[in-house]
């Protein structure tokens, strides 16, 4: 059976404060960095997943996705996928 | 009336809820390993606070997927009353019990201290004792617990009268200041505060002794 390899990216809602993403950029301005206008903090998941056909491992990551991955109350998340090896 | 008490691996206010329930209130418990099915013989569940499978991911969201919940949505569903604490709270939001979802605190602090609430215990029967606009004082103790969901939906539940909690002074950037929300029906509380840790004045205060021997009172 076919393997697909997937990159879920999960960032938080525009709408979101994100207090640890302001920490960090006021932490770029103390190492000199000072242009740094947005720093939003997510998450990258990568997984392998076997399943017979590419519709069938799309479907089973969306549902990954929106259901355990990221919480779509708070967070938004994007799909990648691509046959591995 | 016999409380179950949901351990999960990495609570650690189950005790506290234990002692509470049974030490002060004089009421049978039975803890539930997550991995349990059987609900029977139960007449509320409670989720208590800590932390459930390292939290990876986001609070409780591992947890919402345990086999013992499953049969509490069951319970919950049938109208069995349910209440999360703290991690409990976020447990019943990863699970949709709840709406909205919990959060880091706006100012990345872990916040343990007393909090200033005010009830609007609405169709709650958890909060039965209480009349609407009443002032009480229970600890909190949490890193996330800035409530958030959007602006429409906050007033839907707020029209609904499900906002049954809120925080005088806001600690943690929650929006419209919840503390603690209900479901429609009303068996279901989540709430950031711990009442179990303020059931002896030895140990800060009784209000939260009052709220749950109140509860159990309403619902036996």
């Amino acid at each position: 059976m076919p393997v697909f390899h997937a990159r879920v990216q999960v960032s938080l809602r525009p709408s979101v404060l994100d207090p640890a993403g302001e920490a960090t950029r006021a932490a770029a301005g103390r190492l000199g960095v000072h242009g740094v206008q947005r720093l939003r903090i997510g998450k990258a998941i990568e997984l392998d997943l076997e399943a017979p056909d590419r519709a069938t491992a799309e479907a089973q990551l969306h549902l990954l996705s929106d259901r355990l991955l990221a919480n779509p109350v708070i967070e938004n998340w994007t799909l990648e996928i691509s046959e591995a090896g | 009336m016999t409380i179950g008490i949901v351990v999960f691996p990495g609570s650690n206010c189950d005790r506290d809820v234990r002692w509470a329930v049974e030490g002060c209130l004089g009421r049978p418990t039975r803890f539930l390993w997550h991995e349990e099915r059987d609900l029977g013989g139960l007449d509320a569940v409670v989720l208590p606070g800590g932390f459930s499978y390292g939290d990876y991911l986001r609070c409780g969201a591992i947890a919402s997927f345990a086999p013992v919940l499953e049969e509490v949505r069951d319970f919950a569903g049938r109208g069995g009353p349910v209440l999360g604490i703290c991690n409990g709270f976020q447990v019943l939001t990863e699970m949709g019990l709840l709406p909205g979802a919990l959060t880091r605190n706006r100012d990345l602090h872990f916040l343990c201290e007393p909090a200033g609430l005010q009830v609007q215990p609405g169709r709650c029967g958890w909060l039965a004792a209480y009349g609407p606009g009443e002032r009480i004082t229970l600890p909190i103790a949490h890193g996330e617990g800035r409530y958030q969901i959007e602006a429409e939906e906050l007033k839907r539940l707020e029209g609904e009268g499900q906002v049954v909690l809120r925080y005088l002074r806001n600690p943690n950037g929650s929006v419209g200041d919840v503390a603690g929300l209900c479901n429609e029906r009303g068996n279901v509380l989540g709430l950031m505060p711990h009442p179990e840790r303020a059931c002896d004045p030895a140990t800060g205060g009784t209000d939260g002794r009052r709220l749950l021997e109140a509860a159990l009172a309403a619902f036996a």
